[in-house]
Parts: C-alpha cells; structure tokens; sequence
C-alpha cells in the first residue's frame, strides 16, 4: 500500500509518496497561491508511482485546510505531523525547530511533550527572508552565499519582520556591507525563533532543524547552531528537512481506511467546490470600463512640464531624493519644468546610483546647462550631501510640502505613501499644521506590494494592473502586513485569484493609511485640495482604492515618485534667488565624478553606554562621513557644551545613587543583609523610596545594572508574552542581573495603585506595570532558588502602608519591629518627595535656560522609565544635538490647572502626559513630543488625548513609538520635521 | 477643536428613548434586556453583526486599543447608520467595569467616536455595578440589580446546560429548542418588579428539567475549555464563532459562567482592603454582597446535582482556591485572577485539559493572567494542553484555526493515549474506575456544601435584607 502527504504551506507545495518507510517520490515547488492547480501538477509528476494502485492520501499546511475541508480529504496538523516524522526517523530528538513560509514551530520531545506555533504578531520567517532578499537586490541563495563572509552581526530587531525591516533599511542606505546585513537578517529570525517560541524552555540537546529555509540556507543553520551553542552532533540538519510534513502526512495515512485510485483522487481535487467561504469581498475598483477610462482621462491631466533639455540653456537646480527603497533625481529649470528625472530602486547601493546619474547629467548639461543649486533629502540626505559636496539637505517632510504647494497652492492635504513610509501633512495658513507619519508597526507600503507582487511572480506594475479589472477584492484587514500575509493564506485557501488580492493589497494599504495613520473618518477631515504622493500611488489600484475609500477626487502629479527631488530642486532655487549672489553648484565637478571612490567600514563607537553601530564612509581624498551616531562625540568635534536635559539628569541621579549603594556595600555591610531591586519599570521612580527604605532597615541594597541590549538577551528566554512592552521584556534580564550579582534576595513589590498626585479620576499603574512582578514569579524559574519578595503595596496609603509591608516583611526578618518599620517608611516618603522635589526644580532651571538663551524646549512625555537609554535609545541626547532642551513631563504637569480630559483619568504617570500637553499650549517656546512604547494599550488612548489637547491649542503633535529597534533614522527625520515646521510656521506669524 | 459634549439620559428620556445594548451573550444580554423593560425602559438588543460593526470599529476606534472596544463601539455606530428608529429618540448604554484596565475607558471612547460621526447629541448610559459614572435618568435600584444578578445566574444555567446536550443531542435543534423555552420561561418570570429566590430557583429547577428532555446519546467527545477576555471569550463576533467551529470539530465546549465575573468583582473590593487597608466601609457592603452572591451560586449548583446528571460549575470558594500556588488575588485588572483560576479550574475541577485562552491581540492584564501563568499551570498540571488564542480584526481566522487544530490534535492524541492505556483493562474496570472518579468528586462537593450550608443559613437573612431594601424602595 503506498502513502501520500501532500503538505500545502503558505507559498509552496510538498508532496511524497512512500511505500512503507520507503520514499519512492518527492517534490517540492512553489504554488504562486494556485493551490489547486500546483497541487494537481505535483500529482502529475508522481502519477508513474501510482497509476493502476490504491493508496491512502492526506492534506497537511496551513493552506492546505481549505482545500482539504472541500475535497472532504482527511487533514493533518502540520506540527502534528512533523511530530509523527521525528518520531519515525530521529526518535532520540529533543527539540524540533521548523520554520515555514511563514510559520514558526517548535516541538520540545524529552521532558514532557510541546508544541507551539508563533504567534499571529511574528512573521520573520521564510517570506520574510524572500522580502529581505528583494530589498538587497539579491536572491535569497545569494543572501545565504554573502552571510557566510560576514564579520560583524548588527542588532536587529526580532520581534517581527516589519520591525527587522526598518532596521535594515537605514543600514543599507549608510552603506553597512551586504555580508554583515545578510547575516545579521538569519540572526534576527533566529533571535525571533529562539525566544517567540521557547519561552522560558531551554532549547538543549539533539536539536533538529527542518523545514524549507533552514534546508536550503547554510547560513541560517550556521547563525542557529552558534547561537543555540549546539556541538555538531547535536545539530541535525537532516536531507529531508523540507519534506518533514509531508512525510508525516503520509505516515499518518497508514491508519486511515479510505483509499483512492489516482484517477478518483485527481477528481476529488479537481472538482472540490469551495464550501465555506470565510474571506470578506470588497466592492470592485471600477463597475465598468467607461468609470476607467474617465479614471485615466482625469488623472492624466495632472502633470509638471518636461523640457527637453538638450533644447534649454541657462540655470538649473538638483534635488536628490535618496529615499528608503528607492533614488530619485530631478533637474529643474529656471521656470519649473523638468529636464532630467530618474527614478529607481537603491538596490542597496544609492552613492553608486546617484554617481552614475550625476556624470549623466553633466553630459546632458554640457555647457549650456548652469546647476546653480543641488540639495539632498530623504532617509540618506546627509550620505549623499557629504559623498557629493552638495549645497544643502532638507528634511524630506519640507520638500514634499514644497512640491505640493507648488503643485496646487491651495492644498489642504498632502498624503505621501513611499517604500517605506507614509507621510501626511495638513496645511493650514501655508504652513504645515499637523504631520502624521506611519509607525513601524503599520508600514503596509510600496515595498511590501512590489515583494509581494514577485512572490507571486510578478512585476509590481502588472501586479497593480491585474487588480484594477477584480471583480471580488478580498478583504485583508489593514493591520500591518504580517497580519496581511496571513489573510492573503485565507484568501488563497478560499480560492482568490492574483487579480482578487492585488485590488485587496490596495485597499489595505489605503485603509491602512487612513484608519491607522491619519485616522480620518471622511474626507472632510482632509479637506478640498488633496495632493497625493509617493511611489505608491503610481500604482494605479492603490489610488483608485484611496479615492474610492474617501469618495472624494484627488490630485496626483505625474511626477508622484519624484515629488521629493522635485521639492528639493524648489527649495534649492528659492535658496539660491534668495542669496542674489551668482555661482555654481559646490557639486563634484564631473572631473571629480570620475575619480570618486567610496567605501563604507561599520565600528561600534566606544564613546558612551549607548554604543552606536557607526557606519564610517571614506571617500575620494580620505574624506570621511559617519552616520549612525546619536550624538556628536564620534564626530571629533571636541566637547561643546551641553544643553540642559532631564533624561540624563534623571539618568545620572539613578547611576549616583547606584554608585552609592555599592560603595555603603563595601564600606558600611549592614546586619539585615542585602536586597536586590531591578531598575525597571515604576522601579525608575520609586528607587529613591526603597532605597532609603532598606537602608534605614539596616539592609544593604543591590540595584540592577542599567538596560542593554545584552542585559534584554539574557533575560529573553523567560518571556512568555512576546506582545507585552519592551520596558517590561526588560525586566527579565534585570532579573537575571541580580542573580548573577549574587544577592539571595530580591524585592519587586506589585502595585494596583501609584502613588495619588491629584490629577485624575484614579491613581492606578497600568496592568503590566502593576502585576509584572507576579509574571517573573511565575517564569524564571532562577528566581526559586532566592528569597523573591513581591508583596503587594500601596504607596498612595501612607497611613497603613508601614503594617502592611511590616507584615510582608516580618516573616523573612523576625526581628523587624513595626516601629522599625514605621520610621523607614517615613524617611523613604521624605526622600522620594524631596528628590521629586530636585527634579521639578531642575526642570525650572532648564525652562529658565531655555529662555534666556531663545531656545524651544522639547517637553519630551513619556513614563518614568523612558530614562532608560536602552528603552529611549538616546532619543533625548538626538533632540539637544539638534539644539533643543528637553524637559521630562513631570517637571510641568504641576504648572498648569489639572487637565479634566475626555477620557477616564486614572493612571498615575498618564495623567500626567494630559497635564504636560495643557503647559505647551499655554507655552510657545515649548513642543510636545511623546515617546510610546510599542504595545503598550494605554497609551492607545492617550496618545488620542494627548494630539486633541495640542489641537486644541492648535500646536504639534509629534509621536514617537519606540521598541526594541535601535535605529533612530526615522526618528531623526521626525524630530527635523518638527523643527522645520515649527520654524516655518513662527515664520508665518512674524509675517503676519 | 471643543471639548466634547457629554449628553446625559434624563428622566423624562425613559419615556421617549429606546435604548440600544451591544449584545456580548446573546441569551444573557436577551434576559436583562427583559428586566430592563421590566423597569420601564424601551430596549433594543443589538443583533447586528458582520463586517460593517468590523469597519465601524476600525473607523472610529483607534487601532491599538483593544479589539472589543472596536467591536462593541463599531456594533453601536453601525446600528445607528442602519437605524429605523428616530435618532433623537435613542440612547445607548454600554457596561463599565471600572479598575486599572484601559477598558474602563470604553464608555470615553464610545462618546469620542460618536461626536466624531456626527452623533453626538445621542445620550450615553453607563451601566456599572460599582457605579464608575452616574447618568441622570438612569438608576439601577436595588429590586432591579437583584434581577439582573439572578438573570446572569440563569443565563449561566441555560449556556451550561445548553453545553452539555449540543454536542450530544439526537435530534438537531433540540438543545436550542430547549435553550427558546428556556428563555421564554425566564421572560414570563421576569415581568414584574419583585422576584423572589424561591421563584426564581422554582424557574430553574424547570429548566433543568426542560433540558433533561433533551434527547442525547452517549458518547465520548473531547472536552474544550473557553477562557478569556470576557468579551472575545463569550462574543461569537468576538471570537470568529469559536463555539461553533469546537462544536463542527466534534468538541463539547465547557465555558465558566458570567456570574463569577460578578463574583471577583465584587470580591475585589472585599480583598483590596484586606491588602492595602483601604475602602474599609465600601469592602464590608462588598463582602455582604459576595456572600450573597456566592449563596446564590451555590443554590444553583444544588439545583443542577438534585434535578439532573449534568455537571454542575465549581462554588466560588474553590474558584478562589484554584489561584493558590497560580496567581495573587490582587491581580484584579481586567480579568486579573479570574482568569487563571478558571484555567486550573478547568484542569482539576472539570478534568477539562483542553483550553482555549482568548485574548484581543495585545491585551495587557492577559500578558499577566493568561500568557504569564501558562508555564506554572503546565509545570503542575503536566496534561495541560493550553492554545493561546488572539483575536483582531486583521487576525486571519485560519491562523487560529490552525493553532486551534494544533491543541485538538494533542487532545486526540492524549485521548487514544489514554484509551490505550485502559484499553486492557475490562469495560466493567473502567466504569468503575469512573465511578469512583464521580464519587471521589461528589465527596469533594459534599464537603464543601457542608462547609456551606452555615454560610447559607447565614444567606438567607443578608438575602431578605436585600428583599427588604428593595420593598422599601
């Protein structure tokens, strides 16, 4: 009797034939989402086997359920059957580790069977590689080739593939070498594997390693072999590693009854009517070829003039646009026109690009042309200024403005939708009035359809033109594109065609945008003139979806990709008039053109905790430019005097304390012992009460090494919610940090209620905040083997806080007496208060400061524990260096009449945002900007409040979500669009 | 930009407004929905699902917050856009929970998104039982409370009893012929002001009874806890018909009650003085309350062993004692305690090994009380076979599926496990073993009750209290 497992993944089929343990057939190949079709060509192939025999067949794969439930053929969970395979060929395993298209498994086989899947918020897998791949312009056997040379790993972020993306992106653009970025992808979706999935379990032992990529990439087995500390025997990489379901599927038959002849069973397939169609349609893009044809007609109209530039002599002006995903260039003339545009993918190489454009041009030009001004923007602005000698850079958000208004003064709205980013404007009295830009978290943009569309085979323009004419677009939700990957596997279960999800990609990427980024309910919120923008909204789907959306018409220049060069030549020629002095570009002449080298060398700068992956880029004449850095030390422009910030004073406060402890430690050993706190979370700001606390009680105290990125690695392992905020993962490795200290007791009180400031309904701690104590009890398994005391504790009852933590305490140190304990409660609220106290008045002294010296301070919001450098990745020393004083929440919340805002008040560090963004309306020489830790629900609804109050007064609201990502690019271009904003708007005031 | 305008339900709103309610239980929500009118409001359970309450929600609700605010809100906007009554003679009410969850906030965002859809002059009703915002026209007094609680109790009895016959049933549509009678029994008791226990435990004893009707054969069927988020949990819009889709795969569903959630919350207060020492005369009237209400449960429970071989649920004393060794009872945010009681629960009191832990994507109380103790429930209770379910609007529904089938294959797998393991053991051994299964948990109850049967005696008079009051005013 011969066996078939057909394991249907998410971008491709597997099917086997055995015959006991035999395996007479075997193939492997991608399904396109054909499912039905490819899975019949694998039969096809496999028809010599079976022809003229009865044999017993069942489905396994996520995509394979559908069509297995309409076939009515039996079905077989794809771990489920990995589980039978294992235990069929290698039965001494320990562990299993599978990665998929687009799942993640692992089977834990000794000490008590698992097994668990990713879950739904972690797609770094195979797709994910495949899209990794497309950004650097390589092939994923490529990728696997490079990674092997690689001589440095760069952190990148392993929570989720969209997360990693952003982290990779600007690495490229600063010219980090292929090998290091190719190993550094592997290593993110092992760090993703190891910790998404194991939670709290130890990978040990025989570990076997299956699955598509980790079959075909040397480089992915190598990153986990090394980071699993595996020997070479224990790390298994069998020759069927993609096989593994489909093998165990067939297996699985062998106690079925039904039996199928080849022809029976290539019918049942062939006729499977789809039955239970859970996928959502969507109203078709255009009802007929007249509403398109109207479509292309109206649009068409929207153009910027060409000029042929072999036609024009006189002035020009370069903008260059070194975007995230693609390099665009536009000369203008003196009057608008264009004479030269280019537009293309970086192909992780911009400097190489832009080189060959600009000897281009210069050839165009001859000597009739005069380039009087060259200005670059966009994510590798400052690269391309330094590489090329250009006059000037702007942020990108101001050259898209420019361009806009200069398409249609009148604008109200303008939308940008690039590679990577989305970047909406309201313009309101010719200045910019709001901006929103999307989150790492929903970057459902242009580069996601192009890899999308080649994952299925495909060029982006075809991808976008199938899906004009679909007459049933699926739904695909509008989360991120994780979550879409996973509705285009339902879509295709349900039978989609390529036309049917490409009009639904569309309208994910518009609702995305709309309900995500901007959170718009109707087009009146956007207003009459819209312009929109980007690379993006070339794609012909994506902007009939939007307007659609909206039910309101819209601009969009023919020029859509090139809006920001197009911006930046403008403001170059507005520069340049201005200055009313007559010279050329300070451009690389094309002599110097031809003798450019540049090279790009990656180091960690050694000049503070923070340590910067740098990227030192050398050019022609041993000139060099670093990128990377947070603040100016690396540069070498010697120390030049700081602005006041309360981060670092808050953060110094916190070392010296620290320091103190140490020091009382080694000087002064006290009889009760010595506790451990870990510095996290309300830990932050309630460590001068416990430390006074303990040290009246005659107990020594330990307090946790500050965060790093090595500290979160080492406590990663016992995280068992991966969707919970970095602040909190954090507090594992803290954890694990004052184990290894030594200390044998730790003290992590949890806390429903915070201390009561008067300024809201409640005063509790959020959830997370207040019970994570509970969680570490729960999942480090380490903490067992030490005293770990986590007595729950109200601060904000001062009167019957000293018994109740006299009881929590009494039975673990017999002789504490409540007296004892009633004076070490009092000194701890008389230092908690008084150094609350310092802080306010520093904070006085930076608004002073500020003041005097005609300087905007930055109210940068948050909670208490963003002074952690490895949670605000030096957020605050960025913002100085732009020439900007930053003043923590806390220090104005106390200087305005509390806030009686739309929402339930009732959160201790939240109320005190609400207050902060009343001080800034009421302040012009200060701007709010609010750190969010993603994931973190609460601030869902305060970021909300937070922006009406500031509309309120009609000022800014700048968001910045932070995470485990270490890469502040995006940041940065947010902060300088504040700045410009701001700069042109009190420009409009004096105007007026 | 104003600050939004909050419109209150006044009196004279009573007579002219229908008040419209999300539906989160629907045989639940049908039966308060009757104590309501019963009290003289005009009511409208919410009966509208699908994608536009989906698209609602996610124009109206910020994206991040949680996935039952954009449901329940996006259910209400949706009704609205869809609505045959004149708008200016409707209102909504929505149940705030009060605490540390940011879905106390539901209430917020529902009036922020309706002043955002043009629908702001609609008044808004808070329903609390620890009263979080008082609305004018609308009172819950006493007589009514106790209605409601006793509609919960008897929700509670049709949806467990209704649990234990589907799967089993002989005739199709039989259990939920029973489930309409049952309600229909519930409404007609449900018309007047004054109920008293007697009458209302004489209602039940008829339902058990119209369930023992139920025609269902014998047989073994895999065993699935729901747990959870309590919307995404009970919700079938909330949890992508996740009963329904157990059921089709064979299952029988076992999912706690409603009425413990009234337990916690009322045992929190009682507990937060016991921790902090504060709220000292809000924790006494709590604790008369618990006590009432766990008498109650009890009473149910009686019920249910007296009149049927269904399962009864746990007393509320070995709900709080399944925390031991789990979690701490301050954990009372959101779900907090409750919900890994339940988990344990589940495993040790109903031998239910198989649970679904559903949460809404990124739930913060759950990363503590579900995810963070799935690790010591597993330690102790090895056969523990526990899927963590999120659920979203962009969450696909074959990505949970998928994992879901993953646990079932598990459950099957222990199952014939098992079978084999007893399988030459003689047919007669392994029903004596069951039975002796059975008695050892009989004893167990029996023990409890006697435990109880003080705390009853000392019921009734806090119960007449409580009648008393209610005749009173």
């Amino acid at each position: 009797m011969k066996n078939i497992g057909i394991d249907i993944g998410s971008t491709t089929v597997k099917l086997v034939v055995m015959e006991g343990e035999k395996i007479l057939y075997r193939i492997y190949q991608r399904h396109l989402s054909q499912v039905r079709q490819a899975t019949l060509q694998a039969l096809e192939g496999a028809k010599q086997f079976l022809k003229g025999d009865k044999f017993r067949a069942a489905i396994s794969g996520s995509a394979g359920l559908g069509l297995a439930e309409d076939a009515g053929i039996d079905f077989v969970q794809e771990v489920f059957a990995t589980y039978k395979t294992v235990m069929e060929y290698e039965p001494d395993t320990d562990a299993v580790i599978e990665l998929g298209g687009e799942d993640a498994k692992i089977i834990f086989l000794s000490g008590g069977l698992e097994e668990r899947m990713n879950g739904s918020c972690a797609g770094g897998t195979g797709a994910f590689i495949d899209q990794m791949a497309t950004l650097l312009s390589i092939t994923p056997e490529e990728m696997d080739e490079l990674s092997l040379k690689h001589e440095r790993i760069y952190p990148i972020a392993s929570r989720c593939g969209v997360f990693a993306k952003t982290d990779i992106q600007p690495l490229l653009n600063q010219g980090a070498r292929k090998e290091d970025v190719s190993a550094s992808i592997f290593q993110a979706v092992v760090d993703q594997t190891v910790t998404g999935l194991s939670q709290g379990r130890k990978i040990e032992g025989k570990v076997l390693f299956l699955g598509g990529p980790l079959f075909f990439f040397k480089g992915l087995q190598e990153r986990f072999a090394e980071t699993l500390k595996l020997s070479k025997k224990n790390a298994v990489f069998p020759s069927w590693a993609q096989y593994s379901v489909a093998i165990g599927t067939a297996i699985f038959t062998r106690g079925l009854d039904r039996e199928y002849s080849y022809e029976e069973f290539t019918d049942i397939l062939q006729n499977a009517s789809s039955r239970s169609k859970s996928t959502h349609y969507l109203k078709p893009l255009f009802a007929n070829e007249q509403e398109h044809d109207e479509f292309v007609n109206r649009h068409s109209k929207a153009n910027v003039p060409w000029k042929d530039i072999a036609d024009y002599s006189g002035d020009a002006y370069l903008g260059i646009d070194c975007g995230s995903t693609t390099t665009k260039l536009v000369l203008m003339s003196d009057s608008f026109e264009t004479l030269y545009r280019y537009y293309s993918s970086s192909q992780g190489n911009p400097v190489g690009i832009v080189r060959q454009q600009l000897q281009k041009i210069y050839e165009a030009c001859g000597d009739r042309v005069k380039i009087r001004y060259a200005v670059a923007t966009g994510y590798g602005e400052e690269l391309i200024q330094h590489a090329f000698h250009l006059d000037d850079g702007i942020v990108e958000t101001i050259a898209h403005f420019k361009a806009a208004q200069h398409f249609d003064p009148k604008v109200e709205f303008i939308l940008d939708i690039g590679g990577q980013d989305i970047k909406c404007f309201k313009i309101k009295n010719d200045a910019i009035d709001s901006i929103m830009l999307n989150e790492a978290c929903s970057s459902g943009c242009g580069s996601f359809i192009e890899t999308f569309a080649k994952s299925m085979g495909y060029t982006a323009e075809e991808f976008a033109r199938l899906g004009l004419f679909s007459k049933y677009p699926v739904d695909l939700g509008s989360r991120c594109t994780v979550f879409m990957n996973s509705s285009v596997k339902q879509a295709q279960k349900d039978g989609a065609s390529v036309e049917d999800i490409s009009a639904g990609l569309s309208m994910s990427v518009v609702k995305n945008v709309l309900y995500k980024v901007i959170r718009a309910r109707s087009s009146d919120e956007l207003g009459e003139h819209i312009v929109v923008q980007g690379g993006t909204f070339l794609n012909d789907a994506v902007l009939r979806s939007f307007e659609q959306e909206i039910g309101h018409n819209v601009t969009r220049p023919d020029i859509a990709g090139l809006m920001g060069a197009y911006g930046a030549a403008i403001y170059g020629r507005g520069i340049y008039k201005a200055s009313g002095e007559e010279k050329l570009s300070s451009m690389l002449s094309a002599k110097e053109l031809e003798n450019f080298v540049h090279e790009s060398k990656p180091i960690v700068c050694q000049g503070c905790t923070n340590h910067c992956n740098l990227t030192i880029n050398t050019f022609a004449g041993g000139e060099r430019y670093i990128s990377g850095n947070r603040c100016e030390k690396p540069l070498g422009l010697g120390k030049e005097k700081q602005l006041p910030d309360l981060y670092r004073f808050k953060l110094d406060q916190i070392r010296n304390l620290s320091e103190d402890c140490r020091r009382l430690r080694e000087e002064k050993p006290m009889r009760r012992g010595t506790v451990g706190l870990p510095l996290g979370l309300n830990m932050y700001e309630n460590l001068f009460f416990w430390v006074e606390f303990f040290h009246s009680l005659q107990m020594n105290v330990v307090i946790s090494d500050l965060s790093s990125r090595a500290l979160y690695a080492k406590g990663q392992y016992s995280v068992p919610s991966d969707t919970a905020c970095y602040p909190a993962k954090l507090m594992h490795g803290h954890i694990e940090n004052l184990l290894d200290q030594g200390v044998d007791t730790i003290f992590y009180p949890c806390m429903s209620y915070n201390f009561d400031e008067q300024k809201g309904d409640n005063h509790f701690n959020c959830p997370v905040v207040a019970y994570y104590p509970e969680l570490l009890a729960s999942n480090v398994e380490k903490l067992k083997s030490v005293r770990y005391l986590y007595p729950y504790l109200n601060l904000s009852a001062q009167k019957t806080f000293p018994k109740k933590v006299w009881e929590a305490l009494r039975d673990y140190y017999p002789d504490l007496t409540l007296k004892e304990v009633k004076q070490a409660s009092e000194n701890a609220y008389n230092r908690y208060h008084a150094q609350r106290m310092e802080i306010k008045e520093k904070g006085k002294e930076a608004l002073e400061f500020a003041r005097e010296h005609g300087l905007k301070t930055i109210i940068l919001c948050g909670r208490p524990y963003h002074v952690d450098p490895e949670i605000n990745h030096g957020i605050n020393q960025l913002i100085t260096s732009l020439g900007l004083v930053v003043v923590s929440e806390d220090c104005v919340s106390d200087l305005v009449e509390p806030v009686r805002p739309n929402v339930l008040n009732q959160w201790t560090y939240h109320a005190r945002l609400y207050n902060a963004a009343k001080y800034v309306t009421e302040h012009d020489d200060c701007e709010l900007v609010q750190l969010v830790s993603f994931g973190c629900g609460i601030d869902a609804i305060t970021t909300d409040e937070v922006s009406e109050i500031l509309a309120r007064g009609d000022r800014l609201y700048t968001q910045l979500k932070i995470d485990e990502i270490n890469n502040l690019g995006a940041v940065k271009i947010r902060l300088r669009s504040l700045v410009g904003a701001v700069r042109e708007r009190d420009a409009q005031k004096k105007k007026q | 930009m104003e600050p939004m305008k909050k419109v209150t339900f006044t009196k004279e709103m009573k007579q002219t407004h229908t008040i419209l309610i999300p539906t989160m239980l629907p045989i639940h929500f049908k039966i308060l929905g009757n104590v309501l009118e019963n009290y003289g409001y005009k009511i409208k359970v919410l009966d509208n699902f699908g994608q536009g309450v989906i698209d609602q929600g996610l124009k109206n609700v910020h994206n991040d917050t949680c996935y039952p605010a954009q449901l329940v809100i996006g259910q209400m906007i949706d009704a609205l856009e869809h609505c045959d009554l004149p708008l200016d003679k409707v209102a909504l009410l929505i149940t705030q929970t009060g605490g540390g969850c940011r879905a106390s906030n539901y209430i917020h965002l529902l009036r922020k998104a309706l002043n955002k859809c043009g629908y702001g002059e609609i008044p808004v009703i808070s329903a609390s039982f620890l009263k979080s915002e008082q609305s004018g026209g609308f009172s819950l007094p006493v007589t009514m409370l106790l209605q409601a609680v006793y509609g919960v109790l008897c929700g509670d009895l049709i949806m467990t009893l209704y649990n234990q016959c589907i799967p089993y049933e002989n005739v199709s549509g039989e259990s939920q012929k029973a489930v309409d009678d049952s309600v229909e029994m519930a409404e007609q008791l449900f018309c007047k002001k004054l109920l008293r226990w007697k009458e209302v435990s004489a209602l039940m004893v008829k339902i058990i009874k119209r369930f023992n009707q139920v025609n269902r054969r014998k047989e073994e069927k895999i065993k699935v806890g729901i747990v959870g988020e309590i919307y995404v949990k009970y919700s079938p819009l909330g949890n992508n018909n996740l009963e329904e889709f157990l059921l089709s795969e064979g299952c029988e569903v076992v999912c706690p009650g409603l009425f413990d959630f009234l337990l916690y919350c009322t045992h929190n207060v009682e507990f937060d003085h016991d921790l902090y020492g504060i709220n000292a005369v809000k924790a006494a009237v709590m604790r008369k309350v618990n006590h009432f209400l766990r008498g109650r449960k009890s009473d149910m429970i009686h019920l249910i062993e007296q009149n049927s071989d269904f399962q009864p649920p746990c007393h509320f004393e070995s709900t709080i004692e399944s925390t031991k060794g789990y979690i701490g009872k301050g954990v009372k945010m959101g779900e907090g305690w409750l919900l890994t009681a339940e988990m344990v629960e589940l495993i040790q009191h109903y031998h239910v090994n198989n649970i679904v832990c559903t949460q809404p994507f990124g739930c913060l109380p759950n990363h503590i009380c579900g995810k963070g103790v799935m690790r010591v429930i597993k330690e102790k209770n090895p056969q523990a076979n526990i899927v963590a379910v999120d659920y979203d609007s962009s969450a696909s529904k074959v990505n949970q599926q998928n994992r879901i089938k993953l646990m079932l294959a598990n459950a099957r797998l222990m199952a014939s496990q098992q079978n084999m393991a007893s399988g030459n053991t003689s047919n007669r051994q392994q029903d004596s073993t069951l039975k002796q299964v059975q008695d050892v948990n009989k004893d167990s109850h029996s023990q409890v009750h006697a435990g109880f049967a003080a705390s009853t005696v000392g019921n009734k008079s806090s119960e007449e209290q409580l009648e008393l009051a209610a005749q009173n005013g």
